[in-house]
């Protein structure tokens, strides 16, 4: 108790995503000034949980569950020595007692009171919005209650196209409901996006199955004649519907100081300093509550950046919170909306360059300032690509190239100028979250950091989000060069050498086993990182069986059962559909081993049937079927190549100009099998409309009149880019020529996991480079590449049909070596009349315990698959 | 106190994979057990088979490596590793597995399973 006197008593009233923050960064601050903690901290929380990430809040309806999106825990809160308490709404603060009393009626003590009450949900004022089912959208409870209404709804309306709106409205989407979004403003998003911005968007989001209507205010909610409701709009206009959700903006929640008399701004918010002091020189404010400059931040960025500076004048510290940038980029329903400072080109003298391709729905629009050599402002919908570049032009005020408008063309062979490491100034932000700029990241080198992984700790870059990991390299790898370090590229503790000179000693070295190459070159058991690289090297050379011996136990756990493991355990099932074509025989085929095994079955995004929930011991059986009626393995658990995309093309299609479902199925069946560096994707459109999305494929190959255009060096997933065009109106033979070049370059050359785009923007010269080498065979390599490649397709076989014809490699598919009963842990739920895993939750209250038992009692929705 | 008569026969060394897993029932638990090669040395290792970060039976389907010349197994859901010879998570020190005592005799693979 006496130590807890000695300590400076903090009350923190609310725990969003900012009040949490500030209790890390106090804690961290306060070890960094004493060396310890100096304070007795409290939380308290009206909600009935801890902090959660509100900003991913939509995935919710995806099936992240309320743990996963918690940001502690109350075993974290007691490990930091922090007391909290959830369900306790402040009533009362007695600002010269410094004291504030909960609704239960217990009173706290503090020496410094820290508001964090966030923000509230505004619900237009419209007769017939407190009916059930008419709903919010904030925290998970609102979540729980929407997902229960939708359950009982068909149709849904969301009032307010805003970026909360629209988030909601997916939500109701993905529930399944017929989605509308009102909008009382002429446009979507009209706080970020400007008008011809918001027509693309309302396009877009329109051709999702959304309905938008603009421009209608809504008068009433009245009883519906076909739905629970009608809305009534003002030009008379009705809309029925079985649910409203209102995410018309939000009011900052400032009941308290209110109430309290603390200062308030004339439409609400609690005006605070640049400390986020309040008119009270012990109270302060942050995140959505808080008023700085007659100005909300709805957003966290800022609110964090409140808290750091909440914390940090606690401690004595001198950061400051001097407004922030509300540039964003954000997906909404897959629609890339990018906004950057000056939107709407307000500025006085403000010039604007604007792209607008209608047939892929892009629409891109820069500000400029009058002498046209500062980038002021953004709007990026369809396409967020450039978003990272420009926004680094406009925060670094970096002088703009010659033709500003290079920055959001399209580029055709030359490319828009890329900002390198080094063209960034040292004041460029490159971790929004820990607030780290180029420039601590040169201090920290300049302290004698020595690799990436001290920069990191020591500046706690990149340990966020984790957005920036790949800009974070490149700025300090760039760095350490400038100073003469050698970069150094091991592979791991086991081998002091890269990827690629590892491939270039197993080469020249003849060397066909790991345990060799161990011998000779390396040290200790190897690990998950060179053993699976080694794995991939010698299958791009030689290429053996991978479940031979010597391989085997080199592979992750995907390739050793040429499966996908999934979260339960148990794997998918991909045989290979080249090209997406697939007969109606074999599709019942599928249908027909799915059934039998009970497998839950979906279309993969790579024109490809999975079969999910297969056992172990199951897949051998399961293939031997498939093998039987034709399928081959579809190496979808392998860092090769797993599909090639097609349009139907000119044989069937209107306006296809070549036959891209041959040209896929033929070179998919011509790279099948091919171990590389990382997965590859390709993709062959039939017309320039490119329904293939060629483009965003490692390789890309659209069809024109007189041949095909090859594209190379593209992906999609977390950090998507297009590719860049390499040649044009190319002969098959030659296209097959250039593809077999870059492929074998690329696997012979990129380091582990490095994706074809990593690889040739690292490559020194870059795409001019790789053209270089390619097509005009500036490295005289060119044969030896082709016939690398040659070898590689000749000895190509399915891993499947070796795996169940050797008794070896198929005595591993077994769940125990001692017995034929089954895994007892794999249970599956029924939903959508298919299987699922059962979760956690519903393992235990079916088991009765955490731990897995030998048999389970059959529970009359559990389904046991045999 | 002879420890001798708790060791349970499970399978025969040719059932185990060189410097990889596999997996027993005995009773209701599941074991894992690694055998690692390295030069002339082999060494038996086992473990409860049971992920106790991916939930789920499949620490035997891990990868096998050394980190600092300690073997570990990674498992194969979310990558952690673990001891072979103590069960702790290199990854992650709040987290330990079960580890059970493993010996080759007599052409028998023998595990000594202590509740």
């Amino acid at each position: 108790m006496t130590t807890n006197e000695q300590l400076t008593r903090i009350v923190v009233v609310g725990n969003g995503m900012v009040g949490h923050h500030f209790v890390e960064q106090l804690i961290q601050q306060s070890e960094e000034v004493y060396g310890k903690s100096h304070f007795h901290i409290t939380v308290l929380s009206a909600e009935p949980r801890l902090a959660y990430d509100r900003v991913h809040l939509s995935e919710y309806f995806s099936g992240k569950t309320a743990d996963e999106l918690s940001l502690t825990s109350a075993e974290h809160y007691q490990q930091l020595g922090v007391n909290f308490q959830v369900n306790a709404r402040v009533n009362d603060i007695d600002k010269q007692a410094k004291t504030v009393a909960i609704e239960s009626g217990e009173t706290l003590s503090y020496d410094k009171l820290i508001l964090a009450t966030g923000s509230f949900p505004f619900v237009p004022p419209i007769p017939g919005n407190d009916q059930p089912h008419c709903l919010v959208y904030r925290t998970i409870e609102d979540l729980e209650a929407i997902s229960a209404s939708a359950k009982v709804s068909k149709v849904g309306v969301v009032v307010g196209g805003g970026l909360l709106g629209l988030e909601a409205a997916n939500a109701l989407k993905q529930a399944g409901l017929k989605t509308h979004v009102v909008e009382f403003a002429p446009q979507l998003m009209a706080v970020q996006v400007d008008v011809s911005g918001g027509r693309v968007l309302k396009d877009k989001i329109e051709e999702l199955g959304v309905e938008v209507h603009t421009q209608k205010a809504t008068q009433s909610i009245e009883t519906g004649e076909h739905s629970r409701y009608k809305m009534v709009f003002a030009d008379g206009e009705i809309l029925e519907t079985d649910m409203i959700l209102f995410s018309a903006g939000i009011r900052p929640q400032d009941k308290l100081a209110r109430e309290f008399g603390i200062a308030i701004g004339e439409r609400g918010g609690i005006v605070v300093d640049d400390h986020c002091l309040t008119s009270d020189p012990d109270i302060y404010a942050i995140g959505e509550c808080a008023l700085w400059n007659n100005f909300i931040f709805g957003l966290v960025a800022p609110g964090y950046t409140m808290a750091r500076a909440a914390a940090s004048n606690i401690v004595g510290g001198d950061v400051a919170f001097e407004g922030a940038d509300m540039s964003t980029k954000l997906k909404l329903m897959g629609v890339e909306v990018g906004s950057i400072g000056d939107a709407h080109a307000r500025e006085h003298g403000a010039l604007t360059y604007t792209y607008e391709d209608q047939v892929s729905g892009v629409y891109k629009k820069i500000v400029v300032n009058p002498e046209t050599n500062k980038l002021t402002g953004s709007v990026l919908v369809g396409d967020t690509s450039d978003y990272d570049t420009l926004l680094q032009y406009a925060l670094n005020e970096i002088d703009l190239p010659e033709f500003p408008e290079s920055l959001i063309l399209p580029s055709f062979g030359e490319g828009a100028p890329t900002l390198g490491a080094d063209a960034l100034p040292d004041t460029a932000t490159i971790c929004s979250c820990h607030n780290v700029t180029k420039g601590d990241i040169v201090a920290s080198l300049d302290g004698g950091a020595c690799d990436l992984a001290a920069v990191k700790s020591c500046t706690k870059a990149s340990t966020g989000c984790g957005g920036c990991a790949a800009l974070l390299k490149s700025v300090t790898d760039s760095e350490l060069e400038k100073r003469g370090v050698e970069v150094k590229k091991d592979i791991c503790e086991h081998f002091a050498y890269s990827r690629q000179e590892l491939f270039h000693m197993v080469k020249v070295g003849q060397i066909k086993t790991f345990d060799e190459l161990l011998e000779k070159h390396g040290t200790g058991l190897g690990c998950e990182i060179c053993k699976p690289a080694a794995a991939s090297i010698l299958a791009s050379i030689w290429n053996d069986f991978i479940l031979e011996k010597p391989h085997v136990t080199l592979q992750d756990t995907n390739d050793t059962y040429l499966a996908n493991m999934q979260k339960n355990g148990t794997y998918s099932v991909v045989p290979r559909i080249a090209g997406g074509e697939i007969t109606p025989d074999k599709l019942i085929v599928l249908g027909q081993v799915a059934k039998k095994y009970n497998l839950y079955t979906k279309v993969t995004g790579g024109q490809r049937i999975d079969l999910f929930g297969a056992r172990v011991e199951q897949l051998p059986l399961i293939w031997e079927e498939l093998i039987d009626a034709g399928f081959e393995t579809g190496h979808a658990y392998a860092k090769s190549l797993r599909t090639v995309k097609s349009c139907v093309g000119s044989t069937w299609c209107r306006y296809g100009v070549q036959d891209s479902v041959g040209q896929a199925i033929d070179i998919e069946n011509r790279y099948k099998g091919l171990r590389s560096p990382h997965k590859l994707k390709i993709g062959v459109s039939g017309c320039t409309r490119e329904c293939a999305e060629a483009q965003s494929k490692d390789i890309g190959i659209i069809a024109t009149e007189n041949g095909w255009n090859l594209y190379v060096c593209g992906n999609g997933g977390m950090k998507p880019r297009h590719a860049d065009l390499f040649a044009t109106d190319l002969d098959t033979e030659t296209l097959i020529k250039y593809i077999d070049r870059v492929l074998m370059f690329y696997v012979r050359t990129a380091d582990r996991l490095q994706r074809t785009s990593v690889w040739m923007e690292n490559m020194e010269g870059g795409l001019d480079y790789l053209k270089d080498v390619v097509i005009n065979d500036s490295l005289g390599l060119a044969a030896e590449l082709e016939q690398q490649m040659q070898h590689v397709v000749d000895s190509y076989q399915c891993e499947w049909k070796s795996a169940i014809s050797a008794q070896e490699s198929r005595k591993r598919f077994r769940q125990f070596v001692n017995s034929e009963k089954t895994d007892s842990n794999i249970i599956f739920v029924e939903e959508r009349n298919q299987i699922r895993p059962a979760t956690e939750n519903e393992v235990n209250n079916m088991l009765g315990t955490a731990k897995p038992v030998a048999e389970t009692a059959s529970t009359i929705n559990i389904v046991e698959v045999e | 106190m002879s420890m001798s008569e708790n060791w349970i026969n499970v399978c025969e060394p040719s059932d185990l994979v060189d410097n990889s897993g596999v997996c027993a029932l005995i009773d209701d638990v599941q074991v894992a057990i690694f055998k690692i090669c390295h030069g002339d040395e082999q060494h038996l290792y086992a473990m409860s088979n049971w992920d106790p970060i991916g939930k789920a039976n499949v620490m035997y389907r891990g990868l096998v490596g050394s980190v600092m010349d300690e073997p570990f197994v990674a498992s194969p859901l979310y990558k952690q590793r673990y001891k072979l010879t103590s069960g702790e998570c290199v990854d992650d020190e709040s987290i330990q597995i079960a580890v059970y005592p493993a010996r080759i005799v007599d052409q028998q693979v023998q595990l000594q399973i202590v509740n």
